[in-house]
């Protein structure tokens, strides 16, 4: 006799909340304020997202400056079948975007047709009008005109 | 200016669908019945409540299937004292290991009716089954020492 079989949903969740830091929290603290900003190294570069320290060679990084808004996608991929956890539900790109002004590329979301993505394409990012203070204050990046 | 921000939710969070599969299929299908049952090792013939897909110490797929009392013996409990988050009931209450009566190897359950300062090892519990029976194995509420009202 065919029997039915036992399914159950199972999540496994760890609802971590985690401190930002001197540096981060300073990052997010502008993202609220529609500023996106980056870190300053010894040598002069400016990494976006910000980081305390240089990852290439452990120094400190000094001040804070603001980037952007705009960008330059440096590579991206088609992302068709959104998952309920991606920035947009509906197929966006994935895009690693070097800010104007900074020297690292941040990884966000690009809100474009799949036929409009290029390397080389001009964004500038969609704000959510109520930020907390996270990444995802920023909806998604779009095409810049 | 608005406040400064210090903290960021980063949950980690896996949703998987689980197929019970055929050995813990026959187990909670028991419970249905108000039955507990396991599945005895061919080789060491030892019983596991609850069931598992292999013997961790022969490897052999489990045997026959083995119903085994309702009442056991706490080989082990820890009593949780501290709220978190999605935590299912209030504390103070006693997790423990019981030891059903014809079983090898223990079941993870909560034990009521019972001051937690009062559970100890060796002490002798018996399944109370829950109004709703269905087959997961919350149709067990929990064990109380054996004999009380």
């Amino acid at each position: 006799m065919a029997k039915e079989r036992f399914v159950a949903p199972f999540v496994l969740e760890y609802s971590y909340k985690r401190s930002l830091g001197p540096v981060l929290s300073r990052f997010m603290t502008g993202l609220q304020a529609c500023r996106i900003e980056g870190s300053r190294t010894v040598d002069g570069r400016v990494l976006v997202p910000p980081s305390e320290y240089d990852p290439e060679t452990g120094e400190d990084t000094g001040e804070l400056v603001e980037v952007g808004p705009k960008g330059t996608v440096q590579a991206w991929t088609w992302v068709a079948e959104p998952r309920p956890d991606h920035p947009l539900q509906q197929p966006f790109a994935m895009a690693l975007i070097l800010l104007d002004g900074a020297d690292t590329a941040l990884t966000h979301a690009v809100d474009a047709l799949e036929s409009d993505m290029t390397t080389g394409l001009r964004v500038k990012p969609r704000w959510r009008a109520e930020r907390v203070g996270h990444i995802r204050d920023i909806e998604a990046f779009e095409p810049a005109s | 200016m608005s406040e400064e921000i210090t903290l960021m939710r980063a949950p980690t969070r896996l949703a998987y669908t689980v197929w019970a599969g055929e050995v813990t299929d026959t187990f909670l299908r028991a419970l249905q019945d108000r039955r507990i049952v396991g599945r005895r090792c061919p080789g060491c013939q030892a019983v596991f409540v609850p069931p598992r897909g292999s013997c961790p110490t022969c490897a052999e797929a489990p045997g026959a299937e083995v119903e085994v009392a309702q009442v056991g013996t706490v080989t082990a409990f820890s009593v949780i004292r501290i709220p978190f988050e999605g935590q299912v009931l209030d504390p103070p209450y006693a997790c423990a290991h019981v030891q059903l009566d014809g079983a090898d190897t223990p079941l993870l359950h909560i034990i009521g009716q019972v001051d937690v300062d009062d559970v100890q090892v060796g002490m002798r519990v018996e399944a109370v089954w829950a109004e709703v029976i269905e087959p997961t194995l919350a149709s067990i509420r929990y064990f109380k020492p054996v004999g009380t009202q």
